[in-house]
């Protein structure tokens, strides 16, 4: 759990209090925080005057603004066929055995968050994942022990 | 039917000046410029193929004031990743040619929707596009774009459910009509055209329309970008020319035991072996928004089959029942028929369902789930089966 302080009068102030700005206001805080919870919901209702199930109406239909907790980094393995065909399956148990988690767990760091995605637009360079926005394609399971040691020392 | 050898073809990432073309289109009237689409023959690259030219003319046509040029970035299709490439190599043209849509219809702003799997993308793009206003200022025209971000849902490449999403709202898809070109963002006439389908008007203006008309065949003018995966040596992204068969193409992308061709990605037709000579690449034969997906004979066609159902079960907004629960059964039925729970005869049911989802259906989505199925289990149902 995170406070959300300021940070949905700071982002109103950037992108509006219209409805239209839900999208951006949501992204944002999904950016910093990684997932929304409820007082974040409702703090963005009462900011852009429309109720609170509204805001979680559109939140809970897309797939990147999660609302349920996240950890700080979080892992989408692209599941869509030419990831699965290419390897997804080793990546994923690669992944699961470094983290000691299984697909759709959060560490009890709250660190990571592994999770299975459709069609991220690198079925050329399969397979391949996201850490929070950033693409890493070409996998093998060494490559992405590598990476993900390498964001536990961050 | 008109046939093209493979053709490579190098126009979308030609390298340009952006301000020489838009000084070029600036002079050009409205309906100049409309003119000139309609003559190419350019057809929207995104998958649905609708004229260019119809859409700015219609758009053009309506009398209100406020009008909007949508760049439809999301690109979700599976097997589709080249707007990515586009937009990193090319993001100039593609906000050129929304200024050049922008002069043909009569709109000020243009928004890029842009799928939230690109958003490490969007620094670039916004450094770039600052470039491009100074330079568009500089001219001295007023266009202005701003970027919206999507955040993982396939349905908000359809055209009514991204406007729904820009307007902060669920990504579900309205009723037709109106039309965009009628009310589409806040309302607006909007024209929505793909990433690749505004370059490719770029490249009409800098050309003219014969340069572009010249290739391609009767129903499917020009050149596309397409984007090869699978079972291929060569996998990435290639602009060729329309008109080709299934076979040209295995012969050069292949990697010498292709059994199927997964065209036009989840959405689209697959073409088994043995109708490789006889299809056409194109609105004449199977058409794509340029996902080509070669599948050789170490893959289960049940996987295919599976994993694409699987996607739309999870992809479907869920408003409507025939594709909230169409795809849902699909999945569970062809899963029945593979263990043997039920006759194989199921199969004949679960193809009427997929008919019933094409006519049933509110929008693209649940109307396109068919052509994945039905070409599969009708080229392939012993691998179905068992």
């Amino acid at each position: 759990m995170y406070q959300v302080g300021n940070l949905v009068k700071e982002l109103s102030a950037k992108h509006g209090n219209t409805r239209e700005s839900l999208m951006p206001i949501l992204q944002d805080i999904v950016l910093k925080h990684n997932y929304l919870t409820d007082e974040a919901m409702v703090e963005v209702a009462k900011e852009l005057d429309v109720s609170a199930a509204e805001v979680y109406g559109t939140a809970s239909f897309y797939t990147f603004l999660d609302t349920q907790a996240r950890g700080k980094y979080v892992i989408r393995v692209c599941k869509t066929i030419t990831c699965s065909m290419k390897g997804k399956g080793d990546i994923v148990h690669t992944i699961e055995d470094i983290l000691r988690i299984k697909v759709g767990e959060t560490t009890a760091d709250n660190q990571f968050t592994l999770l299975e995605t459709n069609c991220i637009g690198w079925c050329h360079k399969a397979p391949a994942i996201l850490i929070n926005e950033m693409p890493y394609t070409e996998l093998t399971p060494e490559k992405v022990t590598e990476i993900i040691k390498n964001y536990m020392q961050k | 039917m008109e046939n093209k050898a493979l053709n490579k073809v190098g126009l979308i990432f030609e390298k340009i000046s952006p301000k020489e073309v838009l000084e070029k289109a600036y002079k050009m009237t409205s309906a100049e410029i409309i003119q000139a689409m309609l003559d190419s023959g350019l057809k929207g690259r995104g998958g649905a193929g609708f004229p260019t030219g119809l859409k700015w003319k219609y758009t053009a046509a309506e009398k209100e004031p406020e009008k909007y040029i949508v760049c439809n970035a999301d690109e979700g299709e599976p097997g589709t990743f080249k707007d990515r490439e586009i937009l990193d190599r090319v993001s100039l043209k593609v906000y050129g040619g929304m200024a050049i849509a922008g002069k043909a219809i009569g709109a000020k702003s243009g928004i890029v929707y842009l799928r939230g799997e690109y958003r490490y993308l969007l620094p670039k793009l916004l450094i770039e596009l600052n470039e491009f206003h100074k330079m568009i200022r500089e001219m001295g025209y007023d266009f202005n774009i701003e970027f919206r971000m999507g955040s993982g849902a396939y349905i908000c490449g359809e055209e009514s459910a991204l406007f729904e999403s820009i307007e902060g709202k669920r990504g579900e898809p309205r009723n037709k009509p109106p039309y965009p070109t009628v009310a589409g963002v806040f309302s607006k006439p909007t024209s929505i055209n793909n990433v690749e389908t505004l370059v490719t008007a770029m490249m009409i203006i800098n050309h003219g329309p014969e340069k572009f008309s010249q290739y391609g065949t009767k129903d499917s003018r020009g050149s596309k970008v397409f984007s090869v995966s699978g079972d291929t040596p060569t996998p990435g992204i290639f602009e060729l020319e329309l008109g080709m068969t299934v076979q040209q193409f295995v012969n050069e992308f292949g990697d010498g035991d292709t059994k199927a061709v997964q065209v036009g990605g989840a959405s689209g037709f697959c073409v088994p072996r043995k109708k490789f000579a006889e299809t056409i690449i194109g609105f004449e034969g199977v058409p794509t928004g340029g996902s080509m997906k070669l599948f050789n004979s170490s893959r289960s066609m049940y996987n295919v089959l599976h994993n694409y159902l699987d996607f739309f079960a999870e992809e479907s907004c869920g408003q409507c029942t025939p594709c909230r629960v169409g795809c849902q059964q699909l999945l569970k039925g062809i899963e029945k028929v593979k263990k043997g729970e039920v006759k194989s005869t199921y199969l004949n049911e679960l193809t009427k369902l997929a008919d019933t989802m094409k006519i049933a259906a509110k929008c693209g989505l649940g109307q396109s789930v068919g052509n994945a199925f039905k070409s599969i289990v009708g080229n392939f149902r012993e691998e179905i089966i068992y």
